[in-house]
């Protein structure tokens, strides 16, 4: 058993790409579910379209690299009004229950062997990020001690955090203005502020893009850092992953989704190494009780249970308040 | 576009080497695999076109791909033979697709044939040839006719026994408010506790009953599961007033829980029940002129008496009442004396038991997997979307329409790789035109 090296497994994944996607994506959904009340099931369906967004544009359409940059900012905001209109007006679980199942739809369109041209099918698509790789300023990696980035990685992990930041500080402003005031006043109740004249339906469809748009970013991150775009990153658990990590670091906090993701990684990654340290060959836990392949999938039985306690015992995560979640609504 | 139309018939030759030892080295077409690797053998040949000897020409230079859960696991061209074997990484059911613009100049399918088949891979030593064609079966040209008796004998079994998923479904909404996102995990439990005492009494003196025990079991599981559920944890949340949204999430942890932890001991492999899964389809005066398996007879029986039974006891039963009471109104049937809580218990019992009936009947008509009940439970949220959430007789009708259109979809121009579309859009534009479902009422909705 290495200490050192679970730790670094940790770090690396808690710093790293995946990190940064699920804060993003955390962030939009934090904009849906913490501030208003929106359950958005469907997050991995938004950060699907912004990776496909600029994929499809560039690679199939031929479009320049710039186009596919705005497709992937416009096509989550397109989705966020196709979704909008039928369910925004709807109870909370059906907003859920048609997200979840728009992701799902999407996810099969794009992996479909029957729209292969457009989409590339299981394989994905790739070859649209080298105007991205090649603005790479850096000229080597980055070592520091315990855990080391890669020239490539170094360039994407900058641009990744500066996006994380900026979109904090949108959400950090955008939430003490007026606007933000409606729409957590929409969370804690609906009829109270359309009482008082406000169109909540309009408010609700710009909170849902905006955090559709936010989860895009995600995706447009994703593919640019991974140079390809395959759909079976994008399943519903992606959703929940971001789910988990809103939670554990608090909704309703401008920081929470940030921490909560480096937070949900750091223990990914923490008790997957952990796991296949202990199980398997030199391992101190019998083969019969665990085998590799069965240390690799007990991380994720923790992660449920880690949901389930998490919403019993503490909604508000670490950050939050109590008063501030949504989760007494109908 | 017009074709001359070549008829190719593909016969596809599953020759499956077994006896997984090491790596199985990387999924690659080689004309002669490693040994002791599992492959896929595929042959093509073109049926419209023989040789002087009346055997049909091999075709070469087809790319081939083999897909797992939609994921692809290999490639290959055939070679001057019309060979190409395919290494595979694991047992288990493969998807084989053709690319149809790597055919020869002049050649091409067939309008009804599809350009896809699935393999079987188990393990039954080597050289144990399974020939199947893609589309065409030999000599005799598919037409829609056949395709909708076909496609609607599928969609039938598959509708009664979503319908067991679903009523278990509305059941729980209807008297908690909970969209349970665990439900499929709830009929995943039930298949493999099937196939967990299918295991255990398969080589006993019971093995001439095996299924059938198993199933009762897992039936009974089932139920229990639902009790302790519901003692354990939904029924001290009710009480501490957790609101809905807070048990949403709370049931998609426990989902990803019982997910992973099926994983954990059952593995990401498909297994099979050991009776009745080879069964052959057989004509007779009593399936009213169709042809069906005796397997397939027997899950609509059970699924038809079942739903009559459950549908009667919630009309007729004191306690059916009582439980479509607290549906209509918790609050109303509280102070009219009715003992919510103990009816919600009944509920889950019965919805947990219903649920793990449906999970030994898929896993009867089709396979037991870990992950069988996620795929489904999407499929289940249509079904009483459509009728209606929290309705009986709404998840009855919703099941049926969406298992028809799951099966049916195919035949009207739904790709088959993604049938799962169909339902799901359905879904959706009932929520967009009538958002309380077809027999639901308005004051339902938010």
């Amino acid at each position: 058993m290495d200490i050192l090296d679970i730790l670094r497994a940790a770090l690396q994944q808690a710093l790293g790409p995946q990190a940064i996607v699920f804060a993003l994506a955390a962030i939009g959904l934090n904009i849906h579910f913490g501030y208003t009340g929106l359950l958005n099931f469907g997050q991995a369906g938004f950060v699907a379209v912004g990776a496909y967004g600029l994929a499809v544009s560039v690679v199939t359409f031929g479009a320049p690299f710039w186009l596919g940059i705005v497709m992937s900012l416009v096509a989550p905001l397109v989705l966020a009004v196709i979704l909008g209109v039928p369910t925004l007006r709807l109870r909370a679980d059906y907003l859920a229950i048609v997200t979840i199942a728009a992701a799902e739809v999407l996810r099969f369109v794009f992996g479909s062997v029957e729209m292969k041209d457009t989409f590339g099918g299981s394989n994905g698509l790739n070859g649209f990020a080298r105007p991205f790789q090649q603005a790479n300023p850096y000229s080597s990696g980055i070592d520091l001690g315990i855990i080391s980035f890669g020239r490539n990685d170094l360039w994407s992990l900058t641009v990744g955090w500066i996006l994380v930041a900026l979109c904090c500080v949108l959400v950090w402003a955008l939430m003490r203005s007026p606007w933000g005031r409606v729409l957590r006043s929409i969370r804690e109740d609906e009829d109270a502020v359309r009482s008082l004249g406000k169109n909540v339906f309009a408010y609700k469809m710009q909170a849902l893009a905006l955090g559709g748009v936010i989860g895009g970013l995600g995706g447009m991150f994703l593919a640019l850092k991974q140079a390809s775009v395959v759909p079976s990153d994008y399943s519903t658990l992606m959703t929940f992953y971001a789910f988990a990590a809103l939670l554990l670091g608090g909704a309703a906090r401008v920081m929470g989704p940030v921490i909560g993701s480096i937070l949900f990684w750091f223990l990914i990654a923490g008790l997957g190494s952990f796991f296949s340290q202990s199980a398997g060959e030199g391992g101190w836990i019998p083969s019969v009780i665990m085998t590799d392949t069965q240390a690799s999938v007990i991380r994720y039985i923790v992660l449920g249970l880690a949901i389930m306690l998490l919403m019993i015992f503490r909604p508000q995560g670490i950050f939050g308040d109590r008063r501030e979640i949504a989760i007494d609504g109908r | 576009m017009r074709k001359r139309l070549y008829r190719v018939l593909v016969a596809l030759i599953g020759a499956l080497m077994v006896l997984l030892v090491g790596s199985a080295g990387a999924a690659q077409a080689t004309a002669t695999p490693p040994p002791d690797a599992t492959a896929i053998q595929v042959t093509l040949q073109d049926e419209a076109n023989k040789d002087a000897q009346g055997n049909p020409k091999p075709i070469s230079g087809v790319t081939l791909e083999v897909s797992k859960d939609g994921e692809k696991a290999g490639e290959g061209v055939t070679d001057a033979k019309g060979v190409a074997i395919i290494v595979v990484q694991e047992l288990g059911k493969y998807t084989v697709t053709l690319d149809e613009k790597t055919l020869p100049e002049g050649t091409v399918l067939d309008e009804s044939t599809k350009n896809e088949a699935t393999v079987h891979v188990r393990f039954q030593g080597p050289n144990n040839r399974a020939i199947f064609p893609i589309g065409v079966t030999a000599g005799e040209k598919s037409n829609f006719g056949k395709d909708l008796v076909k496609n609607l004998r599928a969609g039938i079994v598959f509708a009664l026994v979503l319908c067991l998923a679903g009523l278990g479904f509305s059941l729980i909404f209807g008297t908690t408010g909970l969209s349970n996102f665990a439900h499929g995990e709830l009929l995943t439990f039930g298949a493999v506790m099937a196939w967990t005492f299918d295991q255990i009494f398969k080589t006993g003196a019971l093995a001439s009953v095996s299924v059938l025990l198993a199933g009762i079991i897992a039936v009974a599981l089932g139920g229990l599961g639902g009790y302790v559920q519901d003692k354990v944890m939904w029924g001290p949340l009710r009480r501490r007033g957790t609101g809905l949204i807070a048990m949403m999430i709370v049931s998609i942890g426990l989902a990803i829980f019982l997910r992973y932890l099926f994983q954990y001991f059952y593995g990401s492999s498909t297994r099979s029940l050991s009776q009745y899964s080879g069964q052959q389809r057989e004509q007779h005066w009593y399936y009213l002129g169709l042809s069906l398996a005796d397997r397939e007879a027997i899950i609509v029986l059970i699924s038809i008496v079942t739903i009559i039974g459950v549908c009667l006891w919630l009309a007729k039963s004191r306690m059916g009442k009582a439980m479509r009471a607290v549906s209509d109104n918790p609050a109303l049937a509280a102070s009219s004396g009715l003992r919510v809580d103990s009816v919600i218990t009944n509920a889950w019992v019965i919805g947990g038991a219903l649920t793990a009936l449906s999970g030994v009947l898929y896993a009867m008509q089709l396979q037991v997997n870990s992950f069988m009940g996620m795929r489904i439970l999407l499929v289940i949220l249509a079904a009483v979307t459509l009728g209606g959430l929290g309705t009986i007789w709404g998840a009855l009708v919703g099941s049926m329409v969406i298992g028809l259109v799951y099966e049916l979809g195919p035949l009207f121009g739904v790709p088959t790789s993604i049938k799962e579309i169909g339902p799901l859009l359905i879904m959706i534009v009932i929520l967009l035109v009538r958002p309380q479902g077809i027999l639901g009422r308005k004051e339902r909705l938010g």
